[in-house]
């Protein structure tokens, strides 16, 4: 079998496109790096005919959005699908997509102004969780105590936010114990789960909290296949929270996942599987 | 390490790059804690890393 043509877009390289290059290397794949800052698609032309598969590592969710928008059209097959950015990449439609398959995930409610908005926060009631619908590694979440706060909050994202802090993305607090779980699926196998451990409500390894290695037990491979079927599926990270009643919730899910603090952790090769998925991508094309 | 030595385009100081070392790959001074890109290997030049971006993420 030839050798399929392969390029993998980035932007900073970050340790987890290294850990992917190398993989790429042990499976004798040669890819092509490709430098998010230095394209230009030329919309009526399709410069990318030669690739079977192109792998998507921006860290910017806005240019991977876009990028693979123009890759699909242009009929290349991508790891994620553009379908799978769009969902993944806006907290709104992950929690709509998740709903629609009857995906137990937070209770949360969606409205556009100030006024309504913390009408929506008293029905959940306090402490309550407002996220930004565009946004990762824990920024700008906030967990509101009380209505003084919630008007602050409102106020200042409606004046100092761009229109999309105006869409208020409002979840009940979830009492978990002092960590979350980040399960990993590639393709229809949940591969890894991690533990993370953090004395801060918002968990993410990116702000200080601890991984741990979690098994994977049929519940939550279950939830994590689940969920990746209902975002488009590919290679996707899935966060999950436990309720104090012990069941699990959808949190979100991420589509150009992180897992340098989950090889070790995990025992799993998580890039080399990766770059497995890929390779079976452009294969099937 | 390979070997390769760049210098802090803030304080000066010698940042040593891993053997595999590549152009976009983000690296930190030892001294003054910076975040660094390695914008080219040759010449070998390096430039303050970009600041976090609202839609950056996984």
């Amino acid at each position: 079998m030839t050798q399929p043509n392969i390029a993998m877009l980035h932007s900073r390289v970050r340790v987890e496109e290294k850990l992917l290059i190398q993989a790429f290397a042990e499976h004798n794949a040669p890819v092509d790096l490709i430098d998010d800052r230095k394209i230009v698609f030329d919309l009526q032309g399709n410069g990318w005919g030669k690739y079977d598969v192109v792998l998507e590592r921006c860290v910017n969710h806005s240019r991977a959005l876009y990028a693979l928008r123009i890759l699909n059209d242009w009929g290349i097959p991508t790891v994620n699908t553009y379908e799978v950015a769009a969902i993944c990449g806006n907290k709104l439609e992950t929690t709509s997509a998740l709903v629609r398959e009857n995906i137990p995930v937070p209770r949360s409610k969606i409205a556009f102004t100030p006024e309504s908005a913390l009408q929506a926060i008293e029905e959940l009631g306090y402490p309550v969780v407002l996220k930004p619908a565009v946004g990762s590694w824990g920024r700008l979440l906030s967990k509101i105590n009380d209505r003084e706060a919630a008007e602050a909050i409102l106020e200042h994202k409606q004046v100092l936010g761009t229109y999309h802090h105006s869409i208020f993305y409002i979840q009940e607090y979830v009492h978990k114990p002092a960590r979350d779980i980040r399960s990993f699926v590639v393709g229809d196998e949940t591969v890894a789960a991690i533990y993370r451990y953090s004395d801060h409500w918002i968990t993410n390894t990116a702000r200080g909290g601890h991984a741990e290695n979690c098994p994977v037990t049929p519940e939550i491979d279950r939830l994590s296949r689940a969920a990746a079927k209902a975002v488009g599926g590919g290679v996707v990270a899935i966060d999950l929270l436990e309720t104090a009643a012990g069941e699990l919730l959808v949190n979100e899910v991420n589509y150009t996942m992180e897992f340098r603090n989950s090889i070790d952790t995990t025992g799993v090769n998580i890039p080399s599987r990766v770059v497995d998925y890929v390779l079976a991508v452009a294969k099937n094309r | 390490m390979s070997g390769k030595i760049a210098e802090c385009p803030e304080c000066a100081a010698n940042v040593a790059l891993p053997a595999d070392v590549m152009e976009g790959e983000i690296v930190q001074c030892p001294e003054c804690g910076l975040e660094l890109e390695v914008l080219s290997l040759n010449p070998l030049s390096l430039a303050q890393a970009p600041e976090e971006e609202e839609d950056w993420g996984e």
